[in-house]
């Protein structure tokens, strides 16, 4: 099992290391460079959500393997408010005008498997894989 | 990280230099504003070439920034888009509608030159 | 052991001649007891009954044929006409193999059957049987295989076009010909090869013709828009040229305005509104600025 890293998200200047991280990290398997370019986008999208809904949390970022295929495993952990409808938080709520659309559709979107586990008061937990070629 | 904002005759050009956090960017959008306000820029050019990313806040506040100038009068236009971060911009869904874009600096002027003619103005920069 | 049915059979090409004639007799019956064994072992399940039977009986003509002539050359004619055939429609080399192998043994049970009485002539029988349908598996069998290797040939040939389609005619115009069936993956490396087009060669317009798309699911449509979109982000319009009313359709399912799309309708009419394009420098009011403003 490959050794995890982990990113504290408490300010903005986070969400740029955690994703510098994740994207360094996954360098060290089979990506694409566009590959890559959507694991950090992904990756910021979940970190800016820690930080507008829990304002604290941590990144964990980790490098897995199934079915002889290796992958990157994102973990977006907080222990802060809570997801209160889950259905409705993974509705596409983007636009480009500003409206307050969560990271969450578009971090789905992007990667190869996602699951949340979310309880209100306690916490939300945000796993993401992307599998290499 | 303060985005260098320079200025040439009507136009002012933003160039980003390293990865931009988002209290860096409401700066960018803010200092632009002003300085656009102050000078009465008629074009604006945001340089990405350098950002390896643009997720969703960082297109929100480019676009929200291209209203806030078109409220005062003058274009935008964002050069410099990355072949992966335009690919991983639409998988997204963030397609930037509503604001020019150009390949780089030299098509960015071209642009705003072509735009000014267009509306019977001598064009501005270089 | 009878001594009526005992006849003197010299040579082999005698001994051939007659259980020839006999598995012509019995053509029927045979025939239809190798389709019943060809469904009982689940081989073919990708045919119809109907499919199975036609191909059966010319299967054994032709099986039948080479055991009295000796010439495999009629055989294997056939046996690349039946693989051209039978493989688009998803049928493999065990499955081949399998089921020539089955008339062989549905061939010798019933010479086994007609001779049991005398043992010396199912010898000699067996002796001239067995080599001609050995001969007979084996030329189906790498007929089939050759077959298959041509055809995967072929898709490396097509997956090396489309590897690299994009194409330089003039300056600042590209043209992306795509030929051939496209898959998610696939249009995912074409996106990412436009787009690097686009940056390497200042691109504005990029012409991407699509008439040699047969048709394409809603993902791969989608990766279509996604493409146009993303080429907009650096600068370029795309022009869409070849169009097909089925994709057309699809693309109206997805929900994409075709009217926002610039299309035309073939290659050549795409060039030349490209050309016109990058003629305009500068433009009249209303007309589309370039590069393009969305919205």
């Amino acid at each position: 099992m490959d050794r995890e890293q982990r990113v504290v998200i408490a300010a903005d200047r986070d969400i740029v290391t955690a994703r510098q991280e994740g994207r360094q990290l996954a360098s060290t398997l089979d990506f694409s460079s566009s590959d890559l370019t959507v694991i950090a986008v992904a990756i910021s999208e979940v970190a800016r959500n820690i930080l507008s809904y829990a304002h604290t949390g941590a990144i964990t970022l980790q490098v897995v393997e199934k079915n002889g295929r290796r992958g990157i495993m994102v973990v977006a952990e907080d222990a802060g408010p809570g997801i209160d409808d889950i259905g409705l938080a993974l509705e596409d709520g983007f636009s480009t005008s500003g409206s307050l659309g969560l990271g969450l559709p578009g971090a789905r979107r992007l990667m190869d498997e996602f699951e949340i586990r979310s309880e209100v008061g306690k916490g939300t937990t945000v796993i993401l894989r992307k599998w290499a070629r | 990280m303060l985005v260098p904002i320079l200025k040439q005759g009507d136009y002012l050009i933003a160039s980003i230099q390293a990865a931009l956090s988002d209290t860096d960017l409401l700066r960018l959008r803010d200092d632009v504003v002003e300085q656009v306000g102050r000078y009465r820029s008629r074009g604006v050019i945001i340089d990405v070439t350098v950002l390896d990313v643009m997720d969703s806040f960082a297109v929100r506040t480019l676009s929200t920034l291209a209203q806030m100038i078109t409220l005062r009068g003058a274009e935008t236009v964002i050069v410099g888009i990355q072949p992966d971060v335009a690919f991983a911009m639409v998988q997204l869904g963030l397609t930037l509608s509503g604001v020019a874009t150009a390949l780089d600096l030299e098509e960015g002027l071209a642009y705003l030159n072509a735009n000014a003619r267009a509306k019977g103005r001598r064009p501005g920069g270089p | 052991m009878a001594p009526q049915s005992r006849e003197e059979h010299g040579s082999t090409s005698e001994v051939l001649s007659e259980l020839v004639a006999h598995l012509r007799r019995n053509r029927t019956q045979l025939r239809e007891e190798w389709v019943r064994r060809i469904t009982e072992s689940r081989l073919l399940t990708s045919m119809t009954k109907e499919e199975i039977f036609a191909e059966a009986t010319s299967v054994f003509d032709n099986y039948v044929e080479v055991l009295e002539t000796g010439s495999v050359e009629a055989l294997q004619a056939y046996a690349r006409n039946l693989s051209e055939r039978i493989i688009p429609r998803g049928v493999d080399t065990p499955e081949v193999v399998g089921i020539v192998l089955l008339l062989r043994d549905v061939l010798a049970r019933s010479l086994f059957e007609k001779y049991q009485g005398d043992f010396p002539l199912l010898n000699r029988v067996l002796d001239a049987y067995e080599p001609a349908a050995n001969r007979i598996a084996t030329t189906v069998s790498v007929g089939f295989v050759q077959e298959r290797e041509r055809v995967i040939r072929q898709q490396q040939e097509a997956i090396r076009e489309l590897s690299t389609p994009v194409l330089q005619v003039r300056e600042r115009l590209l043209i992306l010909p795509i030929i051939g069936v496209v898959d998610s993956e696939r249009a995912r490396q074409l996106t990412e090869q436009l787009l690097r087009g686009v940056r390497s060669n200042r691109a504005k317009v990029v012409v991407m013709d699509i008439t040699g798309v047969p048709s394409v699911d809603a993902t791969v449509a989608n990766h279509l828009v996604q493409t146009v979109e993303a080429s907009r982000l650096l600068g370029a319009t795309v022009i869409v040229t070849g169009l097909s009313p089925e994709i057309a359709q699809t693309l109206v399912t997805i929900g994409v305005d075709l009217s926002k799309m610039n299309t035309v309708g073939d290659l050549q009419g795409g060039i030349e509104e490209a050309e016109r394009r990058l003629g305009y420098r500068v433009l009249n009011v209303g007309e589309h600025a370039a590069p393009e403003t969305e919205g």
